[in-house]
């Protein structure tokens, strides 16, 4: 039997913004195990972002439970909240948010000066490793605006791995790339998720969720319906008939 | 997060935006330069007068007769006739804390030599009169007690009239000069001692038997002002005491009735224009401090912007596990750098400026140690201080509108 990395029952959260109160979500029951590949999807206002922030523990719930590998979110303050992210969570966003002006390695260290118990070597040591995975070694010492965007992407998904954590939580991973290098960076989840990491995607692209072993859609703060994908999609195998032309990656 | 950790990541953000610290050091380092610079122009310059006041003698007592009134009218000093030879003498012999005593009565008038002449002032003084002015001879010897006695006509020059009668060539001493028209021999020289701190030509004078001046050039039975040497600094005050019974005394004061001199202490004068000095250095230094004020808040005017400019890499930070506290002490040391470092090439700008301008002045500058330590604490208070807020607005920001922010 596989373990449950994260299960959630009757989770609500409600916005009070004046005097109105917005059901962002009304009710959701998920339970993910680990090396799952779940795209999560659904229109803007869905609440699939929501859903995003509250898996990532950046977000309390209103209401309803919340266990990630097994620990209580609910029972967590601040702090404790925060050292979950930085132990268990690896975070791959839109926009990359790396830190400009700082080298690939430095962006990649970033989580582990937050683990006061990781020493300096041993830190490069993983950062390096991180990079590796990503096949970004020889750019260690670039800085971010001298990589193109599919190229930040993977500082960034290195970045969310080099702290080994249980889930890795990506928000429209590919929505800044092209189609080429979208498939890309689905393709190193693909290869991430093959060697057993969980990991969970937000999109509203039906062709982008194809990759994910499950898809969970969402409307009007529910759960409309979850399905396991049966034609999956392996990017390898795509880019393989894609012509390799001068298709230089550039940003959006 | 450990100390180490926290350095290096103030450090990196630092170093990313190095003209902007750069510049927002400027502040501080001006800031703290010239309060360094100001204060030790003014501890220089205090430190000068009070070496020129001490050089005149600092357990000096010089006695003026008071205002004189009569029938409310005030008639000033010069008319004051009170002080008498027999007060010196009252003085010399009953005063303990005194060790030298000697009056003193000017008159100016024409000074000629030859086809030379010059206005100066003629102090009718005794030989004790020196070394209370702590002036001493360059060549020639100072007059006898019979010349003083025979009211001699016999004198001794300042340097300056030196120069001005003689030129360089003529030795003076042996010479006859003629001082309101009377022959005087020179009998000695006075070594230099040049400018006072008031800008006084210490040089242009010349001291006669005070019986002479007394008698022959002024035609007085009084003298203007009687100068005392206390038997040392410490005993200034008991001297000063000492003199003013004598004086009553002798002047037949009755309880109640006001004193007709005045006693002036060098020591108290030193410390009144000490006391001067100091208010300069304060208010100096004070202007420098608000220099010092606006650097600190240029501070916290780019550590907002920062914090504005940085929100998704605070947004960021906190998602990868970065708590509130992780945050605010980054900024907080980030400020700190800023100003401390600002601190430590403000103090190696104010050493230099108060340097070029000690020798620019030809006045010496001193950097005390307390100004340094103060310019680095208060920097340091600064940097807490200044960035307490900034900082203290970015720990508070909701993650997940700082990673949303553009």
């Amino acid at each position: 039997m596989a373990n449950k990395i994260i299960e959630i029952r009757n989770l609500r959260k409600d916005y009070h913004v004046g005097e109105v109160t917005i059901h962002a979500l009304r009710g959701i029951d998920l339970k993910i195990e680990t090396g799952e590949y779940v795209a999560i999807m659904g229109a803007s206002g869905s609440g699939k972002s929501t859903m995003l922030n509250i898996l990532g523990c950046l977000d309390k719930p209103s209401d309803g439970d919340y266990w990630l590998d097994n620990v209580d979110v609910k029972t967590l303050d601040k702090d404790e909240l925060a050292r979950l992210r930085n132990q268990k969570l690896g975070f791959v966003f839109q926009a990359y948010n790396l830190l400009p002006r700082t080298t690939a390695l430095e962006n990649v260290e970033l989580p582990l000066f937050y683990n006061s118990k990781i020493r300096s070597k041993e830190r490069k040591e993983r950062a390096i490793n991180a990079l590796e995975a990503v096949g970004l070694a020889d750019r260690r010492d670039h800085m971010p605006n001298q990589l193109s965007g599919g190229q930040q992407q993977r500082v960034a998904i290195a970045r969310s791995l080099v702290n080994d954590p249980v889930l890795i939580l990506a928000d429209e991973p590919t929505g800044n790339l092209d189609t080429r290098t979208s498939f890309e960076i689905m393709e190193l989840f693909q290869d991430l998720n093959e060697k057993g990491r969980t990991i969970i995607y937000v999109t509203h692209e039906s062709d982008i969720a194809r990759f994910a072993t499950r898809n969970v859609i969402f409307k009007d703060g529910k759960i409309l319906r979850e399905n396991m994908v049966t034609d999956r999609q392996f990017a390898r195998d795509i880019l393989k008939t894609l012509p390799v032309e001068n298709i230089e990656e550039f940003d959006v | 997060m450990n100390l180490k950790n926290l350095f290096k990541i103030a450090v990196r953000a630092l170093v990313r935006n190095k003209l902007r610290a750069i510049l927002t050091m400027l502040g501080i380092i001006i800031g703290v330069g010239s309060v360094i610079a100001m204060l030790a122009i003014g501890q220089g310059s205090k430190k000068k007068i009070r070496d020129q006041m001490s050089s005149m003698g600092s357990n000096m007592l010089m006695v003026m007769p008071n205002f004189q009134r009569r029938g409310g009218v005030s008639l000033g000093f010069s008319v004051s006739q009170v002080l008498k030879y027999s007060d010196v003498v009252a003085i010399k012999n009953e005063a303990t804390a005194v060790s030298e005593v000697s009056p003193e009565i000017r008159a100016s008038g024409q000074v000629i030599f030859g086809n030379q002449n010059t206005q100066t002032t003629v102090y009718g003084v005794t030989e004790e009169y020196l070394g209370i002015r702590k002036l001493s001879m360059k060549s020639g010897r100072i007059f006898s007690n019979i010349e003083l006695r025979s009211m001699a006509k016999v004198c001794i020059l300042g340097q300056t009239v030196v120069t001005n009668l003689f030129g360089a060539d003529t030795d003076p001493i042996g010479q006859s000069i003629r001082i309101k028209n009377l022959p005087f021999l020179v009998i000695g020289v006075l070594a230099s001692k040049g400018e006072s701190g008031f800008g006084q030509d210490q040089d242009d004078l010349i001291l006669a038997p005070y019986t002479t001046v007394q008698s022959r050039l002024a035609n007085i039975d009084y003298i203007n002002s009687i100068y005392i040497s206390a038997a040392s600094e410490e005993k200034s005050p008991l001297a000063q005491s000492e003199v003013t019974e004598i004086l009553r005394r002798s002047h037949k004061l009755k309880e109640s009735a006001e004193n007709d001199f005045r006693i002036m202490s060098q020591s108290e004068l030193i410390q009144t224009v000490s006391s001067v000095s100091d208010v300069m250095t304060y208010l100096l230094g004070a202007i420098a401090g608000i220099s010092l004020l606006v650097g600190g808040i240029g501070i916290m005017n780019i550590m907002f912007v920062s914090v504005t400019e940085r929100t998704r890499e605070i947004g960021l930070r906190m998602s990868i596990g970065g708590r509130g506290k992780d945050i605010l002490r980054q900024f907080l040391v980030e400020s700190m750098m800023i100003s401390i470092l600002g601190g430590a090439l403000g103090i190696v700008f104010g050493f230099a400026v108060a340097k070029i301008a000690g020798s620019l002045m030809s006045s010496p500058t001193i950097v005390s140690t307390q100004s340094v330590v103060l310019a680095f604490a208060v920097c340091f208070m600064i940097g807490v201080f200044f960035g307490w807020y900034p900082a203290k607005k970015a720990a508070g920001l909701n993650p997940i509108d700082a990673l949303r922010y553009e």
